[in-house]
């Protein structure tokens, strides 16, 4: 299996390896009900593996109990949400999956988190859009188990067949007696039949589902509402202490020495200490165990700890730090776009050729500035170390990779570490990297007590694992009737080793236009950066499908085509790039999604002076997504984004708001990034600390959003991802229709564009 | 020692510091922790409470400086332990939270714009709203929820069905 790191996209089976790590893949794992858990049915999964696939007791205390799904003999239903929560909605969708299969009446069904378990639950994590995908088969499977052992209760109870029986909202009936019986009350008599194998699994038709793709409000919203604790900063353990870890702001930069004994004199401090790092410049690695070099105060309250910190002062080594200054790297990037790429990753045809005898050529310079994650919850973690044993609560989204890593770093065995996913103040890949929780560990065991880490607003900026800066340089042309022949990109990622991109930083080649334009050459070239990267929300195609689809434009108008008739002949006969991969680009589903936008948004109707519409589309993450953006412009260049829409085809939708609610946040984060988002580096330092030097979005500047889901039935897949691609460039179109002025670089604030 | 009233309650803080920000004595010595720390600079809104019923960012509020002060906090804005605020209840029916960390500020923002406003224009929300940054850009549904809220103010107030906590 080729690592996402060979090629600096994100590659989601990688990912899967990665969280997965020993953990059995779900065919593997053995089903049984569990004992010792009260009273009710409780079905999880055993820790052995049985080939025989017949149903096998495992003891279980009612604490260890690893179940997925819980019916106690008073009716509540427990289902346990297997993956992180960070704001991509699975703590509510996967558990209405298994409910659906179980037919369970959603009122009385509470979702709590599940334990981390890999041996149990498989890969837990989030990153990919992978939940819903990776899940569907196992949370059907589970609901569907259970919904047989109760109708195989009821159909002993009334001593007739279960081809009698009909089941609705947590109650067994059999129509020709007219009797019922609920789930609370065939619970214990459940938990003694046989399991189901997997192959006496009867599913649900798509048409009788009663819950799937509805509504369904999100499961811990009542605590959000009401400020109860729900987030890894929210927790408490009693002792606890505070801490905050200073790092050097030049990225690499290790401590040399510090006013130790001034700062543990403040008020509330309790200790202060160097911790030596084991990395220079920390790297992306969604396994690794690295810990930067800096120093720790330990304090009474966060307060504490963080006015002491003021006092602070360190003396740091950077003979090793990155050197990297984002106006030296644009300036060599713009160089070398000029010539080809060192590396060929795609070929097909012969472009030269094309472009040489073709009868136009359009060649343009795309480039996209870094920008930080900015998950509204800075990084916290409360760690307990116990001497033998230790303890973590983490907002992670790689939970699993916690007890590996560590385990080295504490010199502990990974039996001994236990891991507590908690929902996350946001994601968006930040939370794929374990760095603070790490620091939290270690910074424990030095005093011996529990203590809850909590990096500032201006850590977070300053040490985030950026989206990268990306460059692409574009060639294109067109045959006498103004149809696109030939296209070339030239990508000019930055590289930290010199010989592959860093993470974000490489582009998927086999997409639009490979296989629908007779020529095409996707090239690649290196730069030296050593600023870390990671995966920030669609990585590769938040930058990428700006400027293809920019491109696109370009070369429409250079035709002196319609934008949609040209984009729907570039994509040629419908066609699935690689048949049955999920994860491939199905012209034919993208063809249908830009048709239906354009329709909802009225594509080609008449617009007031200084307003235009501008279209885009764009695939990743399983998700094929078009967008419409209605966009103003004045003569200020005071740009407003009036209204978007959206058409996605993701297969059928789990659950119909949190699908929604997805599309709209990713609208408003696209919006949001291609504004005014711009991380600069110079001399290895981070330029920007804050809000008001880094801003998002706020409600007076928010489009109106209208989205639509085709309904087709294709497998499901993941909403945290794909509609946010799409709209940089259906923003960027428009601004040109109405200006002229074609934006090759984001933020447009580059270009003076104020949103 | 310092002696806030928090929630219609006397609560002490002890041999504080005076010059901790509300926000950290409400999270770390009260267990308040539904305000949220989100920047430190009062930038992004997550910390909102209210202080004598205006909405302000608990992040540059120092303790020492608030003695005799109502201070109202999202754990303070229900009428009673198992009723929600309107605004409360209209957030989860319009299922308004992604990640939802920065939602309590958001709802106190909405509970002081209604109590000042109670029927706001589309714009008039949007205005009062701007101060609190939504990361996941939950916007559209916000606005949604302050536009329902506000409806259901209209209306109880109408057959007089409206308690004082729910519009407090």
């Amino acid at each position: 299996m080729k690592k996402h790191s060979d090629s600096g996209f994100f590659d989601p089976s990688d990912a899967l390896l990665a969280a997965q790590s020993n953990a059995p893949t779900f065919t593997r794992r053995q089903f049984s009900v569990l004992l010792g858990i009260g009273s009710g049915i409780a079905l999880g999964m055993a820790s052995g593996v049985n080939a025989a696939g017949t149903a096998s007791a495992a003891s279980a205390s009612a604490g260890d109990m690893n179940a997925y799904v819980h019916i106690s003999d008073s009716g509540e239903i427990t289902i346990y949400a297997p993956n992180p929560e960070v704001g991509q909605g699975v703590k509510t969708s996967l558990p209405m999956i298994v409910a659906e299969e179980l037919d369970a009446n959603w009122d009385s069904v509470t979702v709590e988190n599940a334990a981390v378990n890999g041996a149990k639950y498989g890969a837990q994590f989030a990153g990919g859009s992978l939940s819903v995908p990776q899940r569907w088969d196992e949370m059907r499977k589970m609901g569907a188990m259970v919904r047989q052992m109760l109708l195989a209760a009821a159909a002993q109870k009334w001593d007739v067949s279960v081809a009698q029986l009909s089941t609705k909202d947590s109650v067994v009936s059999h129509s020709a007696s007219g009797k019922k019986a609920s789930y609370a009350e065939l619970a214990d008599a459940a938990a003694k039949q046989k399991v189901p194998s997997q192959s006496e699994l009867q599913f649900k038709k798509t048409a009788d589902y009663r819950l799937l793709g509805r509504r369904i409000t999100g499961v811990d919203n009542h605590r959000i509402v009401t400020g109860a604790p729900v987030f890894g900063i929210d927790t408490t353990v009693p002792g606890m202490l505070y801490a905050t870890f200073t790092k050097c702001p030049t990225i690499g930069g290790k401590v040399v020495s510090a006013n130790l004994d001034e700062v543990k004199k403040l008020p509330g401090v309790i200790d202060a200490f160097v911790m030596d790092g084991n990395v220079d410049v920390y790297k992306y690695d969604s396994r690794g165990a690295e810990l930067s070099s800096g120093v720790a105060i330990v304090a009474g309250n966060t307060w504490q700890a963080f006015k002491a910190r003021r006092s602070l002062k360190v003396q740091w080594d950077t003979s090793k730090a990155s050197t990297d200054s984002w106006t030296a790297i644009s300036k060599e990037a713009r160089k070398i776009a000029k010539g080809d790429g060192t590396k060929v990753t795609l070929e097909q045809g012969d472009v030269d050729s094309a472009f040489n005898s073709a009868d136009a050529v359009v060649e343009s310079f795309y480039s996209t500035d870094f920008v930080s994650h900015a998950q509204l919850e800075p990084q916290n973690c409360v760690a307990h170390f116990k001497g033998d044993s230790l303890e973590v609560w983490a907002p992670t989204q790689t939970p699993m990779a916690v007890p590996g890593s560590l385990a080295g770093l504490m010199d502990m065995p990974v039996k001994d570490i236990t891991v507590h996913q908690i929902r996350g103040g946001g994601g968006f890949g930040r939370r794929l990297t374990n760095e603070y929780v790490h620091e939290a560990a270690l910074i424990s065991k030095k005093v011996a007590a529990p203590i809850k880490l909590q990096w500032t607003r201006e850590d977070d900026m300053a040490f985030d694992y950026y989206r990268v800066g990306a460059f692409y340089s574009m060639k294109g042309s067109l045959d006498k009737q103004g149809k696109l022949n030939a296209w070339s990109n030239h990508v000019i990622a930055l590289s930290a080793d010199g010989e592959k991109p860093n993470a974000g930083a490489g582009i998927r080649a086999l997409d639009f236009p490979a296989k629908m334009v007779e020529h095409v050459k996707i090239s690649q070239s290196l730069i030296p950066s050593k600023t870390p990267t990671g995966f920030w929300r669609a990585p590769s195609s938040n930058t990428f499908a700006f400027a293809e689809q920019s491109f696109v434009h370009e070369l429409a108008v250079e035709a002196g085509r319609d934008h949609l008739d040209f984009l729907i002949e570039s994509l040629g006969e419908p066609k699935w790039l690689e048949p049955d991969n999920i994860g491939s680009l199905n012209t034919e589903r993208a063809i249908n999604t830009i048709k239906q936008v354009a329709k909802n948004a009225g594509w080609g109707k008449k617009m007031p002076a200084g307003r235009a519409l501008g279209l885009s589309f764009y695939f990743s993450h399983a998700g094929h997504v078009a967008e419409v953006a209605d966009v103003s412009v004045d003569a200020n260049k005071k740009v407003t984004v009036h209204k978007v829409w959206v058409v996605a085809d993701v297969g059928p939708i789990i659950n119909l708001s949190g699908a929604e609610n997805q599309v709209q946040g990713s609208v408003v984060d696209g919006i949001s990034t291609l504004a005014a988002q711009s991380i600069s580096i110079e001399g290895g330092a981070v330029q920007q600390s804050n809000f008001h030097q880094y801003s998002l979005l706020r409600s007076n500047q928010r489009p109106k959003i209208d989205v639509q889901f085709l309904a087709t039935d294709y497998k499901p897949t993941g909403l945290g991802e794909p509609a946010l691609p799409p709209i940089a460039a259906a923003v960027c179109n428009a601004i040109f229709t109405i200006s002229g002025h074609r934006i090759r670089q984001l933020p447009i604030l580059n270009e003076g564009f104020v949103v | 020692m310092i002696t806030l009233t928090i929630n219609d309650q006397q609560r002490s803080l002890g041999d504080i510091d005076p010059e901790t920000p509300l926000l950290w004595a409400l999270r770390d010595t009260l267990g308040l922790v539904g305000t949220k720390f989100g920047c430190g600079i009062a930038m992004c809104g997550a910390c909102t409470v209210h202080i004598d019923g205006a909405p302000t960012r608990a992040c540059q509020l120092q303790v020492g400086q608030l003695q005799g002060r109502a201070i109202t906090t999202i754990e303070g804005i229900a009428p009673s332990a198992d009723t929600l605020h309107v605004v409360q209840q209209a957030w989860i029916e319009h299922d308004v939270p992604q990640c939802g960390y920065c939602q309590a500020g958001q709802i106190m923002s909405a509970v002081a714009l209604l109590k000042d406003n109670p029927r706001p224009s589309e714009g008039e929300i949007d205005t009062a709203m701007s101060g609190n940054l939504c990361r996941c850009g939950t916007y559209t549904r916000i606005v949604a929820a302050i536009q329902d809220a506000s409806e259901k103010i209209a209306q109880r107030a109408i057959v007089g069905g409206l308690s004082q906590g729910e519009i407090a």
